[in-house]
């Protein structure tokens, strides 16, 4: 595997499928900080899962004005089931075509097992990559770094 | 490793000293079923360490997921203004398998608390910045789910079994 893409980095842009008719451009976002979350896989347990976190947080990231996009290898269908499950209010995007592609652009694609890492990317209003960070995959990172990054861009 | 932000203080909600050489911190949602669980393995921790050890509970309710977590977490805390914090605490988990509506009115009137006070509280949502501030400062730390543990201030990112939990204080213990 290539290593995670550092602070610095341009973030990698992508079209992928947030629905079964909708797609989401991550350069259409510029002009406000995005949270891009890579994440194992859908409907993993629900108290500790890290969608239904984040979800929960989506206030406290939308005060700096932050986008949040979930991103896995799950297909649109899927993605669409669980968010309506866990009653979620921000994107999940579909690395499904050619699976994983996006993953592997940022470093974080398991070729072994098939799916991506527990990672998380801050990038700025310009599309670069201000912080990052892979979560060993059973540990869910919570948000404190994701709301340190945030307070970093404001400086 | 995640660390508690906000540190334990008066405003806490604890049992045992607070000179206590071990502080667990439990952020926690009163409709989670993993916090059920969790919730006996704490009383025999406490029974287990005895006066080595303090606990403070914190709120973090997850009200997308879980839609009786905050009115229960509210009511909590109006049980906490009259100093019955932990009575409730400890009835909405032994309860927690028929959490509604209802559930908090009965245990109000249980504790011999007037049900029409926590109505009106629940309504004007006066508890709800108390319940914010909890969730707020969690996040800050690093809660990642719940239950999520502080052992004197690191995240224990183990599992909260007895004996994970008995292994993860005795450390700082020793």
């Amino acid at each position: 595997m290539t290593a995670i893409l550092n602070a610095g980095a341009k973030a990698p842009d992508f079209s992928l499928s947030v629905n079964p008719d909708q797609k989401l451009t991550l350069s259409e976002l510029r002009g406000k900080p995005v949270i891009l979350a890579f994440y194992p896989a859908d409907w993993s347990p629900v108290c500790g899962d890290q969608m239904a976190l984040y979800n929960e947080i989506l206030p406290e990231f939308q005060k700096y004005g932050a986008e949040l996009v979930g991103i896995s290898v799950d297909g649109a269908w899927c993605h669409a089931a669980y968010a309506k499950d866990h009653n979620l209010h921000f994107p999940l995007a579909a690395d499904f075509e050619p699976k994983g592609a996006i993953a592997r652009a940022y470093g974080v694609y398991r070729e072994k097992e098939g799916f991506c890492e527990r990672a998380l990317f801050v990038i700025d209003k310009d599309g670069v990559i201000r912080w990052s960070y892979c979560s060993p995959i059973l540990v869910n990172p919570g948000a404190d770094g994701i709301l340190q990054a945030l307070d970093e861009l404001e400086k | 490793m995640a660390k508690l932000s906000v540190a334990v203080s008066a405003k806490d909600h604890r049992q045992g000293d607070k000179s206590a050489p071990c502080t667990l911190v439990e952020y926690g949602d009163y409709q989670c079923p993993s916090c059920g669980q969790a919730y006996p393995i704490v009383k025999r921790l406490q029974k287990h360490f005895g006066k080595r050890l303090s606990f403070v509970f914190r709120n973090f309710p997850l009200t997308q997921l879980h839609p009786y977590a905050e009115p229960a977490a509210e009511t909590a805390e109006f049980a906490g203004s009259h100093e019955k914090f932990w009575q409730m605490h400890d009835l909405l988990y032994e309860n927690q398998n028929r959490l509604d509506d209802d559930l908090l009115v009965e245990l109000t009137q249980e504790l011999q608390l007037a049900s029409a006070q926590l109505l009106k509280a629940l309504e004007t949502k006066e508890f709800e910045p108390r319940v914010r501030a909890d969730f707020s400062g969690g996040v800050r730390s690093g809660v990642n789910g719940t239950p999520t543990f502080f052992i004197n201030g690191q995240r224990h990112d183990g599992a909260y079994d007895f004996a994970s939990l008995v292994e993860a204080i005795d450390l700082v213990l020793e």
